[in-house]
């Protein structure tokens, strides 16, 4: 039969290719053909001291966690200089490190933190179910979210910007400029809502998918003509492609970056704010900063906290 | 194949099939060179689109993915074959009481979207807390929805055997339970054999649907790796891997299935009585998609 | 419960009017490829049966979410795009439930007794002319009950788009997290939908094995 023969080499065909991956294998890093790939590897992570003797009474988290031995953290993972996973596996970003500081004053190893990555749309549900004892990951504050989950911080502040092909000038007077262009954003994301409620664009003209990297290809690509999110994740974009993609630089709004954490759990929330405010006055967050995000060549400051 | 619907040709038809032939291949070579061409001018064979595939990291991710790909796949198939037992057997029950559930059972899971079903094991979890992560919101989904496709092949694959199996087994004294299990089953199953593995290849593709609910298994890893902008969102070369890899894993259960078939034909030939057309009833009431 | 349906009324219409769009147009696509693919894996002509099973083949052992994915993220790379994303998504579940249609389409007409299509010959028709006017009639009434099936698993399939930014009904839940509604309850209304949708379909199916099993 002619299947047969199909079947057969296709059995070719994917044993050549496992042959030529095998052939090629190399000690993890060692690889690599050119200087792009050594550029996406994430460097040194910020040394942490790890806490020890910590308790946070009253906390129904810090007890599941400290059961367990090592926390859950919900993250994302294609941002570069956010929170960012490189094709060694290795997470690198401002929010990773924002992360492995909370997991190091909290008493365990950083170095050890088990991560997950969580959509923009399931990040209240993944919280308040427990499948993640906290979250660090661009998640604005807003009064809605805060009836779901509880925030310690805000630890950042970023504004709703646009990013756009390097050659398109028709976009930069910002958001008045939308109007019938085509917008991608992540699903369930507070950029895209505001696009909806805003009217900024028309709603066929609106694309979500699952991450931002999958709008980046889609505007690379023209079938979208900007993604628009916060100016902090853009500008991982923008420097990881210079020569194809610029961010327009009018921020349209303020979004305060929080951790998310159980609605309940007062205590805990209590604990992270306090191991911020440290962060801010000893320096950390500076050194943090500018390891990471500081590299797109804007300067920051630690936002005040918001404690409630 | 199908020699029925021409006759064997003579020498000017068989001048003019070579011709056309000779046209086909070459208009096939022609599409197949245009994509190549394409996919080379749009730099998708460029060094650093592969790049990725050359860190053991990633072949680790590949490989985890496709681990966590055969082992939703494999557990589910388990359950299904379990649960389409039983409701099959529900269905074929003399009590109403028995056959009515089992038949709505059977027939809102098949009529739910499976990403649906997986939805609710995957939501219903985070809402009330049920403790169960998105793997067992794959494997749930997986086993509802074929498990009922199953119970269905195993109920037509019974009805299929010929009558008089039935009615010669009842007039020897046997009870519905021995008639079932010791002449009705034997039978079905090896002409229930194909449409059973086609299922379960259907079973093995739909493990893809996990991505949409963060299961890390094989497509999900490779929609990470096609995200790279720093590797110039090198989707292509790596969906060509994992296509591949799920063709070649799906062509091997249907290699499997012919062969048991064979094997069996081949075993009842010699003790006689085949019921051929089993194998299309069974696959006609649910075409496995 | 019934307020989590009417606070969100127009979400759902919007929903599973795209849903059925999909379903349709895809649906009547796929019915056409399918049926070429068939003629072709029956053609006296070695190409076009190799093209066919190739098709066949590979596109039954892929997952509709990867045909899906290399559409939607692959093809725009190569300069290969649709005008939009619901037409990149129309496109994919053609391509593929099309494979399955060939298949049931060629198998029907095993079904037709070999002396149908010689007698067909010895008048002198062509092949084209014994496939579409004396085979594939008679092979309809044994095409129709598993093409039911295929149509109503596309119709499901269409929820798969809703990972690929077309808003169609299985894109709800995602909406309705957004907006903070209960999750189950937004599910249970969305297999209502699709309950109303399909059980026609099983019922005509119901109907065309019926009468298929009298003749």
């Amino acid at each position: 039969m002619r299947m047969r023969n199909l079947v057969a080499s296709l059995g070719v065909a994917a044993l050549a290719l496992t042959a030529v991956a095998c052939g090629k294998d190399e000690p993890a890093g060692g690889g690599g053909t050119g200087d792009s790939a050594a550029s996406d590897t994430c460097g040194d992570l910020h040394k942490f001291t790890t806490a020890s003797g910590v308790d946070v009474a009253g906390s129904a988290t810090f007890t599941k966690i400290k059961s367990r031995g090592t926390p859950v953290v919900g993250v994302k993972a294609d941002q570069p200089n956010l929170g960012y996973k490189d094709a060694d596996g290795k997470r690198c970003g401002f929010d990773i490190e924002v992360a492995r500081m909370v997991a190091a004053n909290l008493g365990f190893d950083p170095d050890k933190i088990e991560y997950k990555e969580i959509p923009s749309a399931n990040r209240e549900t993944a919280i308040a179910g427990g499948e993640i004892d906290y979250y660090v990951g661009t998640y604005s504050i807003t009064d809605k979210r805060k009836k779901l989950v509880s925030f310690a911080g805000p630890y950042f502040i970023a504004g709703q910007d646009l990013l756009v092909r390097k050659s398109d000038t028709s976009m930069d007077a910002g958001k008045t400029a939308l109007k019938g262009k085509k917008v991608c954003s992540a699903t369930g994301s507070t950029p895209i809502q505001r696009v909806k409620d805003e009217n900024l664009t028309e709603a066929s003209n609106i694309s979500e998918f699952k991450t931002y990297s999958e709008c980046v290809s889609q505007l690379l690509d023209k079938k979208v003509d900007a993604v628009t999110t916060d100016d902090a994740i853009l500008k991982g974009y923008a420097a990881t492609a210079p020569d194809e993609l610029r961010v327009v630089g009018k921020p349209f709004s303020e979004e305060k970056y929080g951790i998310g954490l159980p609605l309940a759990d007062k205590a805990l929330r209590d604990k992270v704010n306090s191991i911020l405010e440290t962060s801010a006055s000893d320096g950390t967050w500076k050194e943090l900063y500018d390891a990471t995000l500081g590299k797109s060549g804007s300067d920051s400051t630690p936002p005040p906290l918001e404690k409630y | 194949m199908s020699v029925v619907l021409y006759d064997v040709p003579g020498p000017r038809a068989k001048a003019r099939n070579r011709i056309l032939n000779a046209v086909v291949m070459v208009a096939l070579l022609a599409v197949i060179g245009w994509v190549l061409y394409r996919l080379n001018e749009s730099g998708q064979f460029e060094s650093r689109r592969w790049a990725q595939f050359q860190y053991s990291s990633i072949q680790q991710q590949l490989l985890d993915g496709l681990l966590n790909t055969l082992k939703a796949a494999g557990l589910a198939a388990v359950l299904a074959l379990l649960f389409g037992a039983v409701f099959a057997a529900a269905r074929i029950s003399d009590h109403w009481w028995f056959r009515a559930p089992a038949t709505l059972v059977v027939e809102l899971f098949r009529a739910i979207p499976l990403l649906i079903l997986m939805f609710f094991f995957y939501y219903g979890n985070l809402q009330f807390d049920l403790g169960i992560g998105p793997f067992w919101a794959v494997v749930f989904g997986l086993t509802l929805y074929n498990g009922s496709v199953l119970a269905e092949i195993f109920r037509a694959g019974i009805a299929a055997v010929p009558k008089g199996q039935r009615e010669a087994a009842y007039a020897t004294g046997m009870r519905k339970n021995q008639v079932v299990r010791l002449i009705l089953l034997p039978q079905a199953i090896t002409s229930m054999l194909p449409a059973i593995v086609s299922q379960l290849v259907v079973l093995l593709k739909d493990t893809a649907l996990g991505f949409i609910i963060t299961y890390a298994e094989l497509l999900y890893v490779a929609k990470q790796m096609g995200g790279r902008l720093q590797y110039g969102f090198p989707y292509i070369p790596t969906y060509i891997v994992v296509a591949v890899i799920y063709i070649g894993l799906c062509s091997l259960l249907s290699v499997l299935a012919r062969w048991l078939e064979g094997r069996s034909r081949r075993r009842r030939k010699v003790t006689g009585a085949p019921p051929p057309s089993a194998a299309e009833a069974a696959t006609s009431v649910e075409a496995p998609l | 419960m019934l307020s989590v349906l009417t606070d969100n009324w127009e979400l759902f219409v919007d929903g599973f009017w795209t849903t059925l769009r999909l379903f349709l147009i895809a649906g009547v696509l796929s019915l056409a490829l399918g049926t070429v693919l068939a003629a072709f894996r029956v053609s006296p002509v070695p190409a076009l049966r190799a093209i066919g099973t190739g098709y066949v083949n590979t596109l039954r052992n892929t997952p509709l979410t990867l045909v899906f994915a290399f559409l939607v993220f692959g093809a725009p790379k190569m300069e290969i795009s649709l005008p939009t994303f619901f037409w990149s998504a129309v496109v994919a579940l053609t391509v593929y439930t099309s494979a399955f249609v060939c298949e049931i389409v060629r198998s029907g007409v095993n079904t037709v007794p070999p002396g149908q299509a010689e007698a067909a010959r010895s008048v002198g028709m062509t092949f084209m002319q014994v496939l579409g006017i004396v085979v594939l009639p008679q092979a309809f009434r044994a095409i129709v009950p598993p093409l039911t099936s295929v149509m109503i698993a596309l119709l499901k399939n269409t929820t798969i788009a809703a990972g690929f930014s077309v808003a169609e009904a299985g894109a709800i839940p995602a909406v309705m997290a957004e907006r903070g509604e209960n999750q189950v309850a937004t599910l249970v209304w969305i297999t209502v939908g699709f309950l109303i949708l399909i059980i026609p379909l099983v019922f005509l199916q119901r109907w065309a094995e019926r009468r298929t099993a009298v003749a």
